[in-house]
């Protein structure tokens, strides 16, 4: 047996990081939708579904109250189920004597009235405490997508197919929503600010470029955009708009009136020509969006789904699916060539030190202008073009 | 203590594994020549999540690695797993792993008063290596529809639930429970099984906690966490959640029924098993040990005082996934502060943001490296700042004060004071990847100003939480590994309490903080004389000792009081000696120049970082 153990140390730095982010025009795509809790599915398998289709539905117990029904009474816990006029399971109506306490021959007289509509859950002697429980809520779950129903998993929810493109941004705010789609400008490179967008731009998807300024998302917002698609946005804008900061990357709650997607990064950062023009390509489309990004384990992407017919789904190959060869895309996406595209041009296998001193493995990457740039493995993602 | 399928004498292999959150890691430990070492290192991504979900593909993956290392099969061909015990041509003799996964084991915590029961309760919890999601407590200045709601958007793995001493409160711990079961809490891996429930209040209780939560919940009682208000009994809680996260959690999750078949002792949650490791590092030192678990998604401290362990988790303090919330907590410009260049806030805050985003992308300039490193010292500073709130004596007690502490304003509720911790110890990807080991050493003395004379350990390769686990079966085992193979040695910080008012100026007039006779091993005798603002590095390697006479000047303390002399043995490392005459509490100038100006002398100082690329830089 011989010790290794150098090797075993470099093992996990010798991965070419690679997010695999999807720009697909034409893919099969599955979703599975599911409730929270137990509920009804209100659909078949082979049935088709529009995006807002109810398709599953359950009811949440409703809102517990608690009275603290002694101390209102002012008698002593234990003797509580004496005073009561409703028992456990009996329905109550919002400021309904629940209980009543009268003493010295009615000169003092106190109650307890429901504060919501609902039933008496429970009556404690120790506590001296009420539980009243609130209607049902009911929850309504959307197909989220169109297309035809190809699973149901009884009681939890249903899988939705469609041929569809599929976009996944690398960051995004704000949830699930649905609009048309419209390239608000000329090329990837140009900023989307606070003229391109028009009141006819409600419930649209507007599709940005390189930077989308906090004018624009304020106009946006205001006017009712469904969704704005954009390379980059600056971090102190987000903050502005959303009105805080982010922490960490879970998102998808925020309630600020649109949905953004973001394809690239923080800053200004072209979007990738491939995405823009697949984006263009679908102008006027429906689709549906979702803006949720969770970076840690069950990594969640924001995405843009347009269903359509054309190539019936079949998956292309891309550059993904070949790994890092020469030859393959890639764009740095740390210091000091941020945000630059190239090509791999090799991939020496020794170990390099980097001007912070550390020894990685490396691949060298010609740019556009001809310069070939070293940089670590890790700092590059392979894109398709 | 577990049952092995070997005796301990006759065991010559172990693997240890903990899956993490991305990745799974796996250790071979081998004994040669009676002793035990770690031979090789295995990795693999982590496979909890769709479309696998099946963690032990991810354990093969990473132990299939390790085969590929050393000539030494341990997976069954016909792919049943880990052949365990070592049958003389295939397998281990020991199996164990730590878990991480899908989040780790996140838990709500409840309890009577927020400084009392519900306090304990949480510290139980961490110390069980939970993430507490909530702390409820009757008195936590929340009306009661805020906690129910609380309660019913929280979908914890399991709650702990304390309250009343024995024989005390009565009516007031079974509001507690009403309010628990009224939310009706679900657990987060689906409805289909009882939310686990470890109740460890009142035992007079038990009976109406069994009539009101048996039905409904996974219910078990344990002895009372604060059975008298005097004494804080942790123990049996922490073993209950254990059991529990065993039975009811880790079940429940893809692929760990098939994992636990294959594991010798129960699986362990990840800072479980780091803590086990610094409480041996306190127990084999017997010393004080102050230790940090700095990942990408959450910061872990322990401490071990006086044989008292406290584990605190922020669970979003962290150098990748949660490399924007150090910022948004610290703030951007204390992150700067620690920049001796000038760099524009919103470049640096979109590099964040960027890390954030990919985070498994790592610094390849120098710059960016110390923009790392200033966010690392925040991200301690802030994770120290969280475990003292935690680590604190116990309240609702009497507490004799003596005629000078009549004298302070408020008793001090924390016990971690620098000058008792004799060890710092610490994990994690940022300290271990540090190219210069002096690096991992600054960083700590400066986010944590240590006092006197402190010990400086990290881990070599992340074992910690494996060595932890192991260690719960096989003690010496553990030790010999964790001793030859894991602790790195950084060196001895030596460092005075005490500060100049006026520093600056007093610092240029050179004012006087400390001498330092060191005699090394060759009988070379070395004095230092340091000044106000400075820091100086002395070479002493790892394994050789040093003995110090240090005089410190007469308003500054190194353990014995102001101006008294400490003479002591002083342990070599990797990165030396440090000896820091910067004053405690350290205050960096609010003037810009100038303090980029001190860093850079510092860094010099110290060769924290190559001197050509530095200057390049600023």
């Amino acid at each position: 047996m011989t010790s290794n153990r150098s090797e075993g140390k470099t093992s996990s730095e010798a991965h070419a990081y690679t997010p695999g982010l999807k720009v697909k025009r034409s893919i099969m795509v599955q979703k599975t939708r599911r409730l929270p809790i137990q509920g009804k599915v209100l659909v078949d398998v082979g049935d088709e579904v529009e995006h807002n289709t109810i398709v599953a539905q359950a009811s949440i117990s409703g809102d517990p109250q608690i009275v603290k029904a002694s101390s209102i009474m002012g008698v002593d816990a234990i003797d509580l189920s004496r005073y009561m006029l409703k028992k456990e399971g009996d329905e109550v109506r919002e400021g309904e004597n629940i209980a009543y306490y009268s003493a010295l021959f009615g000169l003092i007289k106190k109650q307890v009235t429901s504060p919501i509509d609902g039933f008496i859950e429970s009556v404690s002697e120790i506590t001296g405490q009420i539980i009243l429980r609130g209607a049902p809520v009911p929850i309504n779950l959307n197909a989220y997508i169109s297309g035809k129903v190809v699973e149901v998993m009884p009681g939890e929810g249903i899988t939705i197919e469609t041929p569809a493109a599929l976009i996944q941004g690398i960051f995004g705010i704000g949830g699930e929503s649905h609009g048309k789609i419209r390239v608000a400008v000329d090329s990837p490179e140009d900023e989307l600010n606070e003229k391109h967008i028009h009141a006819e731009d409600r419930d649209a998807i507007l599709v940005g470029g390189s930077l989308v300024t906090l004018d624009a998302l304020r106009k946006a917002s205001e006017v009712g955009v469904s969704c704005i698609m954009v390379g980059g946005v600056r971090h102190t804008d987000i903050i502005q708009f959303t009105g805080e900061e982010i922490g960490v990357a879970i998102t998808g709650h925020e309630d600020v009136g649109l949905t953004l997607i973001v394809t690239e990064g923080f800053g200004r950062l072209t979007m990738s020509q491939r995405t823009f023009d697949l984006l263009k390509k679908f102008e006027g489309q429906l689709a549906s969006v979702n803006g949720a990004t969770q970076i840690r384990a069950g990594v969640l992407r924001p995405e843009i789904i347009i269903p359509h017919d054309e190539g019936q789904g079949q998956e292309e190959v891309g550059e993904l699916t070949l790994g890092m060869v020469p030859g393959t895309p890639v764009r740095i996406i740390r210091q000091p060539h941020f945000g630059t595209i190239g090509k791999v041009s090799s991939l020496p296998v020794e170990l390099q030190q980097l001007k912070s001193e550390s020894y990685v493995r490396v691949l060298n990457v010609a740019l556009d202008d001809g310069t070939i740039v070293t940089v670590p493995r890790a700092n590059v993602e392979i894109i398709e073009i | 203590m577990a049952s092995t399928k070997k005796s301990l004498d006759e065991m010559q292999y172990i693997l240890a594994t903990d899956v993490g959150s991305t990745t799974t890691k796996a250790r071979f430990f081998y004994k040669t020549e009676g002793e035990w070492r770690f031979l090789v290192a295995g990795e693999a991504p982590t496979t909890v999540e769709a479309p696998f979900e099946d963690v032990t593909m991810g354990v093969q993956n990473a132990v299939r690695e390790v085969e590929e290392f050393i000539d030494h099969k341990i997976l069954a061909s016909d792919g049943s797993g880990i052949v365990v015990p070592y049958d003389g041509n295939i397998g281990v003799d020991l199996y164990v792993t730590t878990s991480s996964a899908g989040g780790g084991l996140q838990m709500m915590v409840a309890g009577l008063i927020k400084t009392m029961t519900a306090e304990s309760a949480n510290r139980a919890a961490l110390g069980a290596g939970a993430i507490v999601m909530d702390v409820i407590a009757q008195d936590d200045g929340r009306k009661v529809f805020q906690k129910i709601q609380r309660i019913r958007s929280l979908r914890p793995d399991m709650i702990l639930l304390a309250g009343g001493t024995d024989g005390g409160a009565t009516a007031r711990v079974i509001e507690i429970v009403e309010l628990i079961k009224a939310a009706e809490p679900k657990p987060r891996l689906g409805a289909i099984y009882k939310l686990p429930i470890v109740y460890a209040g009142n035992k007079d209780m038990r009976p109406k906690v069994q009539e009101l939560m048996g039905e409904d919940f996974a219910l078990d009682m344990v002895d009372n966490i604060r059975p008298v208000l005097e004494l804080e009994n942790t123990e049996p809680a922490r073993r209950a959640v254990h059991e529990l996260f065993m039975e009811h959690v880790m079940s429940h999750a893809p692929g760990y029924s098939k994992l636990m078949k294959w594991t010798d002792v129960g699986i362990m949650p990840t800072p479980a098993g780091e803590g086990i490791a610094m409480q041996l590092i306190a127990s084999s030192f017997k010393e004080n040990v102050l230790g940090v678990g700095l990942g990408g998604a959450t910061t872990n401290i322990y401490s071990v005082m006086d044989d008292r362990f406290v584990r605190s988790v922020s669970a979003n303090l962290g150098m990748s996934y949660s490399v924007t919330n150090v910022m948004k907590e610290a703030g951007i410009e204390n992150i700067m502060r620690w920049l001796p260049f000038d760099l524009d806030e919103e470049d640096v805050s979109s590099r964040l943001m960027n890390k954030m985003i990919r985070p498994t992308t790592i610094p390849q300039t120098l710059e960016d490296l110390i923009v790392e490193h200033s966010v690392a010292r925040e991200a301690l500073r802030l994770g120290l700042v969280h475990h003292r709130t935690i680590a604190t004596r116990l309240k609702g007690i009497q507490v004799e004060r003596d005629i000078a502490s009549m004298f302070e304003q408020q008793l001090e509720e924390t016990y971690i004071k620098m000058m008792d911790i004799d060890i710092f110890a610490g994990t994690g990807g940022l300290l271990s990847h540090a190219p210069r080991r002096i690096q991992s050493m600054f960083i700590l003395t400066d986010a944590w100003q240590p006092e006197g004379v402190t010990k400086m350990f990290q881990d070599s390769v992340f074992m910690m939480p494996h060595l932890g686990v192991l260690s719960t079966v096989y003690r010496d085992a553990a030790w010999s590994i964790f001793d030859k193979d894991c602790l790195v040695r950084l060196g001895t910080c030596i460092a005075p309490r005490g500060t100049i008012a006026g520093d600056v100026k007093a610092r240029t007039r050179g004012a006087p903080v400390m001498t330092v006779e060191l005699t090394l091993p060759s009988g070379e005798k070395l004095k230092e004389e340091l000044k106000f603002g400075e820091v100086r590095r002395i070479g002493l390697p790892e394994g050789s000792e040093a003995k110090a006479v240090i005089q410190p000047a007469k308003h500054f303390d190194v353990g014995k009081g102001d101006g008294h002399v400490v003479e002591t043995t002083i342990m070599g490392g990797e990165a030396g000696v440090l000896i820091d005459a910067r004053g405690r509490p350290l205050h960096l100038p609010e003037e810009v120049d100038m303090r980029r100006r001190l860093l850079l002398e510092w860094f010099k100082a110290l060769h924290l970082y190559p001197e050509e690329e530095l200057e390049e830089i600023i």
